[in-house]
């Protein structure tokens, strides 16, 4: 297979509504920015694109993909859409690794959306429940905040993880997004206005929870030989990794730990996996992509990570499927302050050193979740990371991760039902 | 001889949430053919007061949801009635929820884990609040009598309910 890379991309500034753009033209304009970024890249060296959306619901438009590739000028090019839940923007990313992988192109547009604004928030609660199995759970009342509530308590009783340490995941990445000029929702805020706002679906609040948004995000991908014409310092793609898992989370198996290579039996004596409190997916996304990039150690050699955080607990969860910290650390594991950014101060005490920023752009809970769009946003913030471009890309370099060599982007559906990690590195 | 033709208009109007851009309201609704297919048995069973889950007797897996064809080796499963009381997996209760079940917030919605079966079962548990709710607790299903065919034909209380 040949070597893919990252050579730009952009994102449009995500909102609760942009009634001003429809899918098409917020597509375009974070196209611009990305080939704007590559000036030896012309329009005519594309050789096609992946548009990525999640529902076809809010879009009310199927091959609403068609469109988008009309709208960019790509007519008759070949495109595709991918979807896959909220992971269809890393599965859109992976999918158009593979035309350039496989030789077929050489230079691929990357490109994902959603319009959630065309319903109402609760209206768009239940778009996004019909992604759970719509004969057995959607109609007992499930919705993707009570299936996390379910996750949760479980992590909660076989580890004794606390809404104070779920609280922590939501000030470091709302901080954090305030530093993000593209970020939906910066705040400031204390482990009391979480627990404080409105209890959605226990013990999850709504600061607890990301909103909804509109927005798009672009990445261009090129093969070796165009990525070092038209780019001085593209971002290699060095490892990739898919998991699932059931769709309904009561059918997960109660087995064995798949261990990281960091990792043994014994961590887990008793312990039985992943249930409903941990991600098999995410943990076999992981470890493929650990294998194909040559990670032994993750957290030791990574620089950063931008990770799929719909939820505080969702945030904890996947420290562990990573295999940041054993399973069942992962709230001590945000309390001590090792997910945090070092240079930045949240108003809390945190007791330990960052080890690994996690989610530096403010992630879901602060930059927003137009779900097509997301995966393909953290692959934008983390292309910026490696570039050593955020000053430039975001007014300020609070956000700069020193010497970033190497990040990881996890893109995650359902309650863990298609998850995709894809390993970033600068070369 | 030119006679000016026209489409004959209505008073139907439609609703502008704005006018520039212009926001509209674009109503949209169906009604499906819907089938359970071959998890027909899971409902009818619920309207004779059944809680049916499958078990795979290559393997001996034994799941307390329809799986027609087993998760791990493939083969076809046999239903199973599930026991007559279960515990409390985990549990939350929802404040909020999709537009469909607003009205009936704050629910309660538990996973039920059944002795000697493998996987669990999501269900609504009736007539406790929040404050009484605790993994472990035993639990037991309770049938509509005016079956609609849905999941929630089945609903659990607490064990030590009449
Ligand atoms: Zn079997």
């Amino acid at each position: 297979m040949r070597k893919v890379y990252l050579v730009s991309g952009g994102v449009t500034k995500f909102a609760k509504a942009n009634p001003e753009k429809d899918f098409r033209l917020m597509v375009k304009e974070a196209y611009d920015q990305a080939i704007s970024d590559v000036p030896k890249l012309n329009h005519a060296m594309i050789d096609g694109s992946v548009v990525s959306y999640f529902s076809d619901h809010f879009t009310r438009q199927l091959m609403a993909g068609a469109m988008v590739n009309d709208f960019l000028g790509l007519c008759p090019k070949p495109s595709k859409r991918v979807e896959g839940g909220g992971a269809t923007g890393g599965l859109c990313i992976q999918s158009a690794y593979e035309d350039i992988a496989s030789g077929r192109m050489n230079v691929v547009v990357a490109a994902g959306f959603e319009t959630m604004s065309q319903v109402n928030t609760w209206k768009g609660n239940e778009f996004i429940a019909l992604a759970s199995d719509t004969n057995f759970d959607y109609p007992v009342g499930g919705f993707y905040t009570g299936y996390y509530a379910m996750m949760v308590v479980r992590h909660m009783h076989e580890f004794g993880t606390t809404p104070e340490q779920m609280a922590c995941v939501s000030i470091k990445n709302h901080k954090n997004a305030i530093y993000n000029p593209f970020a939906q929702h910066p705040a400031e805020l204390t482990i009391e206005d979480v627990r404080k706002s409105d209890m959605v679906s226990w013990p999850l609040t709504r600061l607890d929870c990301c909103t909804m948004s509109d927005g798009a995000a672009v990445c261009i991908l090129a093969d070796e030989d165009t990525a070092f014409k038209v780019c001085d310092n593209p971002i290699l793609i060095k490892g990739l990794g898919t998991g699932t898992d059931s769709m309904r989370m009561a059918d997960r198996p109660h087995g064995d730990v798949i261990l990281l290579p960091n990792e043994n039996k014994d961590d887990y004596k008793g312990l039985k996996y992943p249930g409903v409190h941990s991600c098999r997916a995410g943990r076999m996304a992981a470890k493929m992509a650990y294998e194909d990039a040559g990670i032994i150690n993750p957290i030791e050699e990574l620089d950063f990570i931008e990770l799929h955080d719909a939820f505080t607990s969702s945030e904890i969860q996947t420290y562990e499927d990573l295999g940041l910290c054993k399973y069942g650390e992962g709230g001590s594991f945000v309390e001590k302050g090792y997910p945090f950014m070092e240079n930045i101060d949240y108003g809390i005490k945190l007791p330990g050193k960052t080890k690994i920023a996690v989610n530096p752009s403010g992630g879901l809970l602060a930059s927003g979740h137009p779900i097509g769009a997301t995966g393909i946003m953290q692959a934008v913030f983390s292309i910026w990371q490696l570039q050593g471009n955020i000053k430039e890309q975001f007014g300020n370099d609070t956000l700069q991760i020193k010497d970033a060599k190497r990040g990881l982007i996890h893109s995650h559906a359902g309650t863990g039902t298609y998850v995709a990690v894809t390993i970033l590195e600068k070369v | 001889m030119s006679k000016k033709i026209k489409i004959s208009e209505t008073e139907d109007g439609t609703m502008l949430f704005n006018v520039d851009p212009i926001i509209f309201k674009d109503h949209y609704e169906m009604d499906y053919l819907h089938s359970y297919a071959q998890d027909t048995p899971f409902f009818s069973g619920l309207a004779n007061g059944l809680l049916l889950g499958s078990e795979c007797k290559s393997c001996g897996y034994k799941y307390a949801t329809p799986r027609k064809y087993c998760m791990y080796c493939g083969n076809e499963t046999e239903w199973l009635e599930l026991p007559s009381v279960g515990r409390i997996h985990s549990w939350t209760t929802c404040y909020y929820g999709s537009q469909a079940f607003l009205k009936e917030t704050p629910y309660n919605l538990i996973l039920v884990e059944f002795e000697g079966v493998n996987t669990l079962f999501l269900s609504r548990l009736i007539g406790v609040g929040q404050e009484n709710l605790d993994i472990g607790l035993e639990v037991k299903p309770r049938f509509l009598r005016n079956s609609k065919f849905k999941a929630t034909d089945v609903y659990f209380v607490l064990s030590d309910e009449n």
